[in-house]
């Protein structure tokens, strides 16, 4: 389908996602219950900086970090693996090559119905967390809100396509739920989800900063709680929007290798 | 096997014929709508003997082999055809409208389908087909019909008002009814191939590829889905391939045939001219006003059937009025029956003698 095709669709597109969303109320309080992983981390580092600040990090800066991340991982977080996985195990994604709009935008459009549910979450959790820690936790100079922006947006579409090369990854062998596994790990420990990546031995977050897994979630975090300078910011944006541009190439590869593989399994 | 005489014999001889000739009816190249030459499709698939000794040694060193689903056919079909595509499970049937829809890419060969070639899934052409899988669906699971339409209408662009009109006149043509707004999940298998035609439909595609619609719905449904996949044939002048399990589709839908075995082709031609020539028998059936014993009936013709109260015959069709003239003069019938063999005893014939002549 054309972009334009594509652009005239999205509102339909984006419409019926929302309401398959929102479908099932049990699964939806599931999905929040998945996703407060960063509030038990809070709960935890704020027990251990009670006796003495880590790093930069006293208790009030573990709460800020820890809801931010909460946030963060709301508007960031994808799901379209297991969606391709499910549909290239059995065969259904037969049903969206069938259809004249590139899969891969589909896979991205239902990813954003989903961010109405995500806001309904993360904004009381966000106005909680100002009450809570007042407002100097968070950042008050608007062109490092400006630039959280441009970082939320990064880190969603990093997540979309490490979501969609993984996925285009099952159309060569089958299944590739043991390979997102293995990612996971890694994005759980290194993207600062559970563990401030500043807290990182020095060597670490070397290596840290030139892999993708802290542009998925660590750095608008620590746009939001202020922890970088303009001029810093924008360097490790740079770097954000490169992993972003190598993830738009490496899914739009695999995809195409793969689609030609596609042979329907069970079908 | 050592040869047999009497008529199954002469019937596996008769099919050889019709192996070796199988008719090629090529409509006239300006109204061709679907084109395929020397396709074939090939699997490379993985495999393993059981035990754990075997899965152990697969991690290091995979066997694969080469399967050829489809091996170089060649058929073409008009606008507005209805085409009954046929064969053994395992036959290519599902493969070759796969690679028609642009689902699979040949391994080699050519395919047309409206003149674009399906691999490239062009916007063009996707928006003039429609594959109906009938044991996948597209309907999204927990919303109900109504939003897969609105899906389809966006994605395919259809104009408001024509989708407004497709939708009323589908509703009307499957009795849809409330169908369309309760969840899908909870709607029955029937219901629910209903719904996953008309959501194939919204675009109006001119070529529709239907594999197995009826699998698994009741004779009732089934009747309902087949006049109404008759009926948009007639309505929109749609070109139709039809595979299925159950030959009353086949025959009620579909004058014309392809029948395909092992990934090669073994028959494309007028389905009453592929029953005459693998059965040339008719069958009788006779109804008693009392007891008839078997051995009274040889004489009429092979008994298929016999209990006290009725008997099957299989008759020579040539001898079917001199046979009929004798039954009701000799026997005590009170009723007779004359009709074609069933289609499925048609068809497995026809793969048995395939199989015996390969072998």
């Amino acid at each position: 389908m054309s972009v334009r095709g594509t652009v005239r669709a999205l509102p339909t597109l984006l419409r019926v996602g929302f309401a398959d969303s929102v479908a099932y109320r049990a699964e939806m309080l599931v999905w929040v219950l998945a996703t407060t992983m960063p509030l038990v981390m809070l709960a935890l580092w704020t027990t251990v900086a009670q006796g003495a600040p880590i790093g930069r990090y006293g208790e009030p800066q573990f709460i800020a970090y820890f809801l931010a991340t909460f946030i963060v991982r709301q508007l960031t977080g994808s799901w379209a693996f297991y969606e391709m996985n499910f549909e290239v195990r059995n065969g259904t994604l037969a049903m969206r090559l069938l259809r004249p709009i590139h899969p891969l935008w589909a896979y991205a459009a239902e990813g954003l119905a989903a961010m109405p549910m995500r806001f309904l979450v993360s904004l009381p959790v966000a106005f909680i967390a100002l009450a809570l820690v007042g407002r100097t936790a968070v950042t008050h100079d608007p062109w490092t809100w400006a630039l959280w922006v441009v970082s939320v947006a990064g880190a969603w579409l990093l997540t979309l396509f490490v979501n969609l090369v993984i996925g285009s990854l099952s159309l060569f062998v089958e299944s590739t739920v043991k390979l997102m596994d293995a990612w996971l790990v890694f994005y759980f420990v290194l993207s600062g989800y559970l563990i401030p990546v500043d807290l990182f031995p020095h060597a670490l977050r070397v290596v840290v900063d030139w892999l993708p897994f802290r542009y998925q979630i660590g750095l608008p975090v620590e746009l939001m709680t202020g922890a970088h300078d303009h001029r810093t910011a924008v360097a490790l944006l740079a770097r954000q929007w490169a992993w972003v541009g190598v993830g738009a190439a490496v899914t739009s590869i695999a995809w195409q290798r793969g689609v030609r593989r596609f042979a329907a399994y069970g079908g | 096997m050592p040869p047999r005489s009497g008529p199954a014999a002469h019937r596996r001889a008769r099919a050889g014929t019709v192996l070796r000739n199988a008719a090629k009816r090529l409509p006239a190249r300006s109204s061709v709508v679907i084109r395929v030459r020397g396709l074939r499709k090939h699997y490379r698939v993985h495999e393993r003997p059981p035990g754990i000794a075997a899965a152990l040694r697969s991690v290091f060193r995979r066997t694969y082999t080469t399967v050829a689903a489809v091996d170089g056919i060649d058929f073409d079909i008009a606008a507005g055809e209805r085409v009954g595509f046929l064969g053994p499970n395992g036959a290519g049937k599902t493969t070759t409208l796969k690679v028609l829809s642009g689902l699979l890419h040949p391994t080699s060969g050519e395919v047309a389908v409206g003149g674009h070639e399906p691999r490239r899934r062009e916007d063009a052409f996707l928006k003039t087909i429609m594959l109906v899988l009938g044991q996948k669906q597209q309907l999204l699971w927990d919303l109900p019909p109504s939003e897969t339409f609105e899906l389809n209408r966006a994605v395919y662009d259809v104009p408001r008002a024509q989708y407004e009109a497709t939708v009323r006149e589908l509703t009307e043509l499957l009795d849809l009814g409330d169908l369309v707004r309760k969840p899908t999940r909870t709607l029955s298998l029937g219901e629910r191939m209903k719904c996953e035609l008309a959501a194939a439909l919204i675009h109006r595609p001119k070529v529709l590829f239907l594999d197995e619609p009826t699998i698994g719905l009741d004779v009732s449904m089934q009747a309902s889905v087949r006049d109404f996949v008759k009926s948009y044939n007639e309505r929109y002048a749609a070109t139709l391939i039809l595979t299925s399990h159950y030959m009353e589709d086949v025959a009620q839908l579909c004058p014309r045939v392809i029948v395909i075995d092992k990934g090669k082709l073994v028959y494309d031609g007028a389905l009453e001219e592929l029953v005459a020539r693998i059965r040339p028998d008719k069958r009788i059936v006779l109804r008693f006003a009392r007891a008839v014993d078997a051995r009274d009936l040889a004489p009429f013709g092979h008994v298929v059937r016999h209990d006290a109260g009725q008997s099957v015959l299989d008759v020579h069709k040539d001898a079917v009025n001199r046979v009929v003239t004798q039954a009701l003069a000799q026997l005590p019938v009170s009723d007779l029956t004359v009709e074609n063999p069933p289609l499925e005893e048609v068809m497995s014939e026809l793969f048995a003698r395939g199989r015996q002549a390969a072998s």
